[in-house]
């Protein structure tokens, strides 16, 4: 049987981080005692049913090390993750707040979204993807997770937000995303050209206290919530909840949010997104046209 | 019979005059009022202007700046913003129609500490010509965090768990303020003379509670015979430094 060490020590090994390997206990051979809050729970991936009877080995296998034997995100290898050095520390099952959703802020998700989260992982952060285990192990380990709140029982997850068709990402469009990326203030927290280094950005905290970062676009990494732009939609539109990042949703249309996910991947300078492409084509051939984006000249000025 | 409504001085007047909200208009003739002060002992933190250096606007109207109000204090000791509450006793007090109303402006939260019953409405406003974030913290209710740029119309929402939820603003981390949700509307805000008063009571055993932000709960037994007026003090035992 393959002990959670080894899986574990994976992840730490490609971040370059020495731990001790030997240091470690070996989960598998100790019986965890769980410490769960609901009855079983089931999950419902499209067809498929998962059970958190069967997460539960799944669950001490692969996630206790992180997520911790109550699923307070008090794993024994959380200690190792540094918020102030950018790492988020491991989701806390308990308060039943997730940042990867399709349903409004305040809302829990669905369970395909914990089902995508899961298989997906959270690039940037030590939340690997899990794309090795099977369907089914996937769906069972996210009825498992939500046992550790009762949050799962006395609310119904919300309902997906509409999204209606994207429209072709034209330079108007792109241009008047940049309006919206100014007047909605991403810029505050994310800069003004995306590199997360906006006024406000230094001194964020998430909900448990700890530094966080605002995504920098120039980087161009996946984002934690996926990578299409239905994904980034999504993002802005529901929120990063536990996280600075608010929802939008109250006050871009939908039809406009598109015109500020085909801007947002002008920011993406290091992947050459074709939105790029049109945006500096239409730049260099309308030089000084744009006012720049951040702080408005007080009026007067 | 006991009337809906509620009569919440408006939280503009409440931050000038002091906040003694005083709920339950038209009381029984038989009714009575709970009274009194909020003292503390020992040294209180020495609270900090707020620098607001990374909104210009703001720091332009505050000036001389905001002081920081997680211990506010007035002249004989006492303690303002301390919410004051009937937390058992008299009948069970009505869901208020009547929304509470919460506002942001000049990078401030107007009032500081707002209380109101489970599922009563909040609107939350804003007046100020630049985008805030409202991030409610709670703990048993769900948390939630709305962007609200210039112009854009109140959020309604309301809490269905009593708590007390520290509301924050990510983009102006001075920005800091609380929701108190109650299981009552009989509750008040203590004033900048550390004053509060519970009107409108039917004669029973009660419990009063207050709440501080940083000093927590404290409850007083307080038995009223009708038409009766008591007054009670309750002290907290301030320590000079936050946490
Ligand atoms: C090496 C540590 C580690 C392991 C092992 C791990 N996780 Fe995580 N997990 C994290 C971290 C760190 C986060 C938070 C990432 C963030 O907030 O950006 C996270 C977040 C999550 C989330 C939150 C999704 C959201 O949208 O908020 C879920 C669900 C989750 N993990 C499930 C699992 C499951 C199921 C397993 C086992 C198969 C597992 N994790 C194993 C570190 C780990
Ligand atoms: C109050 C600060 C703040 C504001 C305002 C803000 N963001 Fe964010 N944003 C953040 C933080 C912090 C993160 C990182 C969250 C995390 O890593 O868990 C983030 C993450 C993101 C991400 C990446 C999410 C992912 O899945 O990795 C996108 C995209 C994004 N923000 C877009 C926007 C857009 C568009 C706006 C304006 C409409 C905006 N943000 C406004 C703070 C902010």
């Amino acid at each position: 049987m393959k002990s959670i060490t080894s899986v574990v020590a994976f992840f730490f090994g490609s971040l370059g981080l020495a731990l001790a390997a030997g240091t470690t206990p070996c989960f598998a051979q100790t019986d965890i005692h769980f410490h769960t809050v609901t009855g079983p729970m089931e999950a419902h991936i499209g067809g498929l049913a998962g059970h958190s009877s069967d997460g539960k080995t799944l669950y001490r296998r692969f996630c206790v090390g992180c997520h911790g034997a109550s699923g307070d995100g008090n794993g024994e290898n959380a200690i190792w993750f540094d918020p102030t050095l950018g790492f988020a520390k491991p989701r806390d099952f308990t308060l039943g707040v997730f940042k990867c959703r399709s349903t409004p802020t305040g809302a829990l998700p669905t369970d395909e979204d914990l089902f995508d989260a899961v298989t997906r992982g959270f690039v940037t952060t030590n939340m690997p993807e899990w794309r090795s285990l099977t369907n089914q192990e996937r769906a069972n380990l996210v009825a498992f997770v939500k046992t550790f709140s009762t949050r799962w029982q006395t609310d119904k997850a919300g309902t997906p937000i509409a999204i209606p068709p994207e429209p072709p990402a034209k330079i108007e469009s792109i241009l008047h995303g940049r309006e919206l990326f100014q007047k909605m203030e991403c810029w505050k927290c994310h800069g003004s050209e995306g590199r997360g280094d906006g006024p406000s950005a230094a001194t964020l905290t998430d909900s448990k206290g700890n530094p966080i970062r605002p995504y920098d676009f120039t980087t161009g990494e996946r984002f934690k919530c996926g990578v299409s732009n239905h994904d980034l939609y999504r993002i802005f539109m529901t929120g990063l909840d536990g996280t600075p990042m608010p929802s939008f949703a109250d006050n871009i249309k939908p039809e406009e949010a598109w015109d500020l996910v085909h801007f947002l991947r002008t920011l993406q300078v290091s992947i050459k997104t074709p939105e790029l492409g049109t945006f500096r084509q239409w730049v260099s051939a309308h030089p000084g046209q744009l006012k720049p984006i951040g702080q408005e000249a007080p009026p007067g000025k | 019979m006991r009337s809906k409504s509620v009569s919440l001085l408006l939280p503009f007047v409440g931050l000038l005059a002091g906040s003694v909200v005083v709920v339950l208009a038209n009381p029984r003739a038989d009714s009575g009022t709970i009274e009194g002060k909020v003292t503390y002992t020992g040294t209180p933190p020495k609270m900090k202007p707020i620098d607001m250096a990374k909104e210009p606007t703001c720091a332009k109207e505050h000036n001389p700046p905001e002081m920081a109000q997680n211990v506010v204090t007035g002249p004989g000791n006492v303690l303002e913003y301390v919410v004051v509450y009937i937390s058992a006793g008299g009948p069970p007090s009505p869901t208020p129609t009547q929304a509470a109303r919460y506002d942001q402006k000049g990078c401030m939260y107007i009032p500081h500490v707002l209380p109101m019953q489970v599922d009563q409405p909040l609107q939350i406003y804003t007046d100020d010509p630049f985008a805030h974030n409202i991030h409610p913290l709670p703990k048993l209710n769900p948390e939630w965090n709305k962007s609200q740029p210039p112009g854009a119309p109140p959020i309604e929402t309301k809490w269905s768990k009593p708590e007390f939820i520290e509301v924050k603003c990510n983009i102006h981390p001075w920005m800091h303020g609380y929701f108190a949700v109650l299981k009552t509307s009989r509750y008040a805000v203590t004033d900048n003379n550390g004053s509060f008063s519970l009107k409108g009571l039917p004669p029973d055993k009660y419990t009063v509670t207050s709440w501080q932000e940083q000093y927590g709960t404290q409850s007083q037994e307080v038995t009223l015979a009708a038409g009766e007026t008591k007054t009670i003090t309750f002290t907290y035992k301030v320590t000079p430094y936050l946490y």
